[in-house]
């Protein structure tokens, strides 16, 4: 399952860029004038206290909702004008903060409509054995072997989150987005969850959003923090651990 | 008859027309607004009160005011009554689904007809209005029940309006259209109010149907119009807005009126639907409706 | 085989399920007697109305209100090119999909802008305006009153279309064609596509999927249907009416399908076959025989919503497309 490669840009280590996206609602300025660079490769977490605008600015970059301002570059491209449908063509995947998975299919058929649209295919799609081998494969890095023929909607909780990253998975995409994966785990379900996406970012680029500091600790290459819609501070888990604003925001001290 | 009388007399006859249909679609605003689920069957319901209101007024036969009067009491009473009914064993069930409850009020629009045929039959009969006397206008006489129709329609509307915005049962339904979950943690009996409101929708259609009666005829065909132009008012007056369904039906009735009388029924009917669907399209909040949470 | 594999025809139980019921319709042309003949063909010919339908709604989840159009486009399309044209059958059937295909990329289009209950009184409003444009050039359409296609031009291939033989072999083989193009949709990816945003149409959008042109295009498959349904029902039975176009007939598919059972193959067909004997009886016993329609729809809401296919398919068959 090999990433799409590159395309020619300014700089190529930057995988996803934003200058000055803002978007309002109503009154309310969710995201305010953020300038974001995500390098390639790793993992890039993003956290900030409740109402920072966290949700609100993954899904400008993925697309689900509109920009009132500002630009987003993804692989050297202008995304900005894009739907969210193109964009996840484009290479960016993106996983739900409430699991959102096909109920009524099982497993492997979840991960099949994944692959089916990486692999293209025309109008009656790819092979059938295919899509199969291919969800299956997915489905047995998070772990899920043995689930495959399972209807989606009767997996436990944490093998739902987990099912969503194996679609994220079966998309072979360059940038993984990962909004809040670890809420409602067990700690063992977060453990191995931590493994999956270090071996996950040795193959693509995963963004993530988080609450959970030991897992943002133990994972994040860089750190991104906001706070009512703008950026606080950024830098390595060790910057951040030492800065005083960060401890600020999220003490209110 | 030159343009004036001609317009006045159109406009006259859309004014009637629209007093009606702003009593008929403030039925079907309401239970859009209140429980927001579509009723297809409200012309039936409409007709349903003509035929019981032709019913009623020859069973009581002794002086046609005094069987106007019977309909004008009864007709409202026994279709509330069936939608009630209907409510109660049907769409609360579905638990108000929204497509779910569209398919159930095509069968019961469908149902509800056959019955009326079989027994009513597939004739049209006529009602006789309470007084049958012309007023004089500057170029022609005219019915002075027309009139009577606007002023009661005119009447109703602020009763309900009133009974909406000062009563206590008028601030529980607003409060269940505004937010079904809060109102039930205020104790608000969110059941019994949606029962209330569907049956009271259709009770408002039977009125405007008692209302129309003596000027058309009682025929079990009668609601398909109705609840065409109903469907027409209340998305374009917005679902929920008691003011919009009033402007609607005003500009609609007398549009339709106006147009039907100038150029052909048929084009104004083809030029409304199409409005409506563009409306849904561009503007689904109609002109004074909010946009849906 | 492979080919036949990706169109949902690999050797398994469904393909021999669906190759056995051609192959008895097919069977009882030369058995039934003459009132059941004729039944048996409008119902198959209707059935593709069905089946289109069953493509919006039953896979895609498009509950429209307004497929009377399609069906009408196919209708007026075949009948009026024959009446004004000199337009035989062969003719008629591409004019009569072409115009149903027409209304989808203008009305249905527009439509698919909107969902849910929107969409049901949008499509509802745009099939109200046809019916209504039907009759206000009633100069050539007739209204309600409708016309005769002419007996000329009710032929294909030299053979006449009001004679019995060729009229049940023609249905049979819209009904064949159609059937064949369901299986196919149902079992392919494309049908797993559909299936997936009518279940959870955000999942599928952040899979990638372009909403919009997927059910377009799912609403072109179906408008085709209805309309080359439309087209040769007013070449078989040579009788074109406004009816055709009214509520009824965007209502009768919508019940059709939920009978039989909504997203299965052969559900429309079910549907379609049931209603008609029901409706047949009941008009022996009454007038009032849309009575039944409305019971029905009221039943199936209620108690049945699977119809009877979905509800075996759920019970027992779950390998039934």
């Amino acid at each position: 399952m090999a990433a799409l490669e590159n395309s020619p840009q300014t700089s190529p280590d930057i995988l996803l860029e934003t200058k000055g996206l803002t978007r309002h609602f109503g009154g309310l300025t969710a995201v305010d004038d953020v300038d974001f660079r995500l390098k390639r490769g790793g993992v890039h977490a993003i956290i900030g206290p409740n109402g920072a605008g966290k949700t609100t600015f993954v899904s400008l970059l993925s697309g689900r909702i509109r920009p009132s301002a500002g630009t987003v570059r993804f692989a050297g491209e202008d995304v900005t004008k894009l739907k969210a449908h193109a964009r996840v063509a484009r290479g960016i995947a993106y996983t739900f903060q409430i699991t959102s998975t096909f109920q009524a299919m099982s497993a492997r058929e979840n991960v099949m409509l994944a692959v089916q649209r990486r692999l293209g295919g025309g109008l009656l799609g790819p092979e059938e054995e295919t899509l199969r081998r291919e969800a299956d494969h997915a489905l047995a890095r998070v772990g899920l072997q043995g689930l495959e023929g399972e209807k989606a909607g009767i997996l436990s909780y944490g093998h739902q989150r987990l099912l969503e990253v194996a679609m994220g998975l079966g998309l072979a995409p360059r940038l993984l987005i990962l909004d809040e994966p670890t809420q409602g785990l067990s700690d063992d379900e977060i453990a191995a969850f931590i493994a999956l996406i270090k071996e996950i970012a040795a193959t693509s680029t995963v963004l993530l959003i988080e609450h959970n500091m030991a897992v943002v600790m133990g994972l994040a290459d860089r750190i991104t923090v906001l706070d009512h819609g703008r950026v606080l501070a950024e830098g390595t888990p060790a910057d951040i651990r030492a800065d005083r604003s960060v401890q600020h925001a999220y003490l209110g001290g | 008859m030159d343009f004036g009388p001609y317009l006045l007399l159109a406009s006259l006859e859309g004014a009637v027309g629209a007093a009606v249909l702003a009593v008929t679609a403030l039925g079907l605003s309401l239970v859009f607004g209140v429980m927001r689920i579509v009723n297809v069957a409200h012309g039936e319901f409409f007709m349903l009160g003509a035929v019981i209101a032709w019913w009623a007024a020859s069973l009581i036969g002794v002086h046609p005011a005094l069987g106007f009067l019977g309909a004008l009491v009864l007709s409202p009473l026994i279709v509330g009554a069936v939608a009630l009914f209907a409510e109660r064993t049907v769409l609360s069930r579905l638990k108000y689904d929204p497509e779910a409850t569209i398919v159930a009020t095509i069968g019961m629009l469908y149902v509800i007809q056959q019955v009326v045929l079989m027994t009513y039959g597939p004739d049209a009969r006529p009602v006789q209005p309470p007084f049958d006397f012309r007023i004089q206008l500057p170029w022609f006489g005219y019915s002075a029940y027309k009139l009577f129709v606007i002023a009661a329609a005119i009447a109703l509307m602020l009763a309900v309006w009133a009974g909406l915005t000062r009563t206590r049962v008028g601030l529980m339904m607003r409060a269940t259209q505004y937010d079904r979950e809060t109102a039930r943690a205020f104790a608000i009996p969110v059941d019994k109010v949606y029962a209330g409101v569907f049956a009271f929708g259709a009770m408002l259609a039977a009125f405007g149907a008692v209302l129309v009666v003596p000027v058309q005829q009682a025929h079990y065909l009668m609601g398909h119009d109705p609840l065409l132009l109903s469907f027409i008012v209340v998305i374009i007056g917005g679902l929920g807005s008691l003011r919009g369904t009033v402007l609607a039906a005003l500009i609609i009735g007398m549009s339709d009126g106006i147009i039907s009388v100038f150029f052909s029924p048929t084009l104004a009917k083809i030029i409304a639907t199409l409005v409506v669907a563009m409306v849904l399209v561009w503007r689904p909040q109609g002109l004074f409706g909010e946009r849906p949470a | 085989m492979s080919v036949m594999r990706r169109l949902g025809l690999g050797p398994d139980r469904a393909t021999a399920l669906h190759v056995g019921v051609l192959v008895v319709l097919l069977a009882l042309h030369f058995v039934l007697p003459d009132y059941h003949h004729i039944s048996i063909a409008r119902i198959m010919v209707l059935a593709c109305f069905a089946m289109g339908y069953n493509i919006a709604f039953g896979y895609s989840g498009l509950l429209s209100l307004g497929h009377a159009m399609f069906f009408a486009a196919g209708l007026y399309g075949a009948g009026l090119a024959a009446q004004f044209l000199d337009v035989p059958a062969t003719g008629g059937l591409l004019i009569g999909i072409l115009g149903a295909l027409a209304l989808v990329i203008t009305f249905g289009a527009v439509a698919l802008r909107t969902t849910g209950v929107s969409f049901m009184i949008v499509t509802l409003m745009f099939a109200q305006a046809v019916f209504l444009i039907i009759y206000y050039f009633g100069e050539f359409t007739r209204g309600d009153e409708g016309f005769i296609v002419p007996d000329a031009m009710r032929a294909a291939f030299g053979y006449a279309l009001n004679e019995p033989t060729a009229r049940y072999l023609v249905a049979f083989g819209l009904f064949a064609v159609c059937l064949i193009i369901s299986l196919a949709i149902a079992r392919s990816g494309l049908g797993r596509v559909l299936v997936a945003i009518r279940e959870n149409e955000d999942r599928a959008r952040m899979l990638g999927y372009d909403i919009y042109r997927m059910k377009l295009l799912a609403l072109l498959i179906s408008g085709g249907m209805a309309g080359a349904a439309g087209a040769v029902y007013a070449m078989l039975f040579g009788y074109v009416g406004a009816t055709f176009a009214s509520i009824e007939y965007s209502i009768l598919p919508l019940l059709w399908v939920l009978v039989g059972g909504a997203g299965t193959v052969l559900g429309p067909f079910v549907g379609t076959l049931a209603m008609f004997y029901l409706i047949d009886i009941t008009s022996g016993l009454t007038t009032a025989y849309l009575l039944v329609v409305g019971l029905a729809l009221i039943g199936l809401v209620l108690f049945f919503p699977k119809g009877i296919l979905g509800t075996i398919r759920e019970r027992w068959a779950s390998w039934l497309p």
